[in-house]
């Protein structure tokens, strides 16, 4: 399966993106550049964590207007599956491309630490592989996590499933309302969530609870 | 032209950094301040002369960029 990743300047965890792809999806994806216009033909796009452009103006903001996030538009329209991870959530919904904003944490800190996820939709293209209500740990790092939208946007993603993952009971790090963290756009095929699932694939991370994630996403076999 | 943009933190937005800024103010012995609100003022020099048409553009750079209208208001001055 092919996939391709979103390099940004200020980007810090692609590396990690890349390598979770590569193990997992059994090739090295493609890298795309900011000022690319064109993304190859892929299964899946990532665009990983880390703070593009230095979080200058808001978190994500100059990134979510590159050139390269308007091809990420053109794919996601013709429903290639994209997953943003923490600043790549930030980008996505910064660009458009999922409703509500991110930010920053309640506790105004910087957290970094595991916490706890519940799969609040096993039936997206990206949680297919786990059980609905499940819970898996995924480690969290970032300052600006805090999910924030409206009434009615907050209904319809709740109404919609498009709440995909929670943080379990009582570990909300960053005050996200109604304990979002990760969302779907209304067609499904655009994942945004704050939590890092590719930095737990594998036993030499402690667990590989993050893994299904990509083997759904990537159509693997469980 | 100078044009000073202003951008503000909708009412019912959480801001957790004003919350910040407030306990630090009654901190320094500030009586009687009530809610703060952060947010940020850009400065931003035009080359034209037509002030419609800087002001549409201005309000265009917020929609576009410099202001996320899902939290924040904007509000622009031409000088």
């Amino acid at each position: 399966m092919k996939s391709a990743v979103v390099l940004l300047p200020g980007l810090n965890r692609d590396r990690d993106m890349i390598a979770a792809l590569t193990k997992i999806s059994g090739q090295a994806p493609a890298t795309v550049w900011q000022t690319d216009t064109e993304i190859p033909d892929v299964d899946l796009i990532a665009i990983p964590g880390g703070f593009s452009f230095g979080d200058y103006l808001r978190c994500g903001a100059i990134a979510a207007r590159m050139p390269v996030m308007r091809a990420v538009a053109e794919k996601a329209a013709k429903g290639v599956p994209v997953i943003g991870v923490c600043n790549g959530f930030q980008i996505l919904v910064e660009a458009g491309l999922l409703p509500g904003a991110l930010m920053r944490n309640a506790s105004l800190k910087f957290v970094c630490r595991q916490v706890k996820l519940e799969i609040a939709n096993a039936n997206t293209m990206f949680t297919r592989h786990y059980k609905p209500g499940q819970i898996i740990r995924s480690p969290v790092a970032h300052h600006d996590g805090n999910y924030f939208a409206d009434a009615a946007t907050l209904a319809r993603l709740e109404g919609e499933g498009q709440v995909v993952f929670r943080y379990a009971e009582g570990t909300n790090p960053n005050g996200s309302i109604n304990d979002i963290a990760g969302i779907v756009n209304d067609k499904g095929n655009v994942l945004g969530l704050m939590p890092h699932p590719e930095n737990l694939i594998e036993a030499a991370h402690g667990g590989n609870d993050g893994r299904a994630l990509f083997e759904s996403a990537l159509g693997l076999a469980a | 032209m100078k044009a000073r943009i202003t951008v503000t933190l909708k009412n019912g937005v959480l801001d957790p950094q004003g919350k910040a800024i407030e306990h630090a103010l009654s901190g320094l012995g500030f009586d009687g301040v009530g809610q703060v609100r952060q947010g940020k003022v850009f400065d931003i020099e035009l080359t034209g002369t037509d002030k419609a048409k800087a002001e549409a553009d201005l309000k265009a750079m917020c929609d576009k960029l410099l202001a996320n209208t899902v939290i924040e208001n904007y509000a622009v001055e031409v000088a």
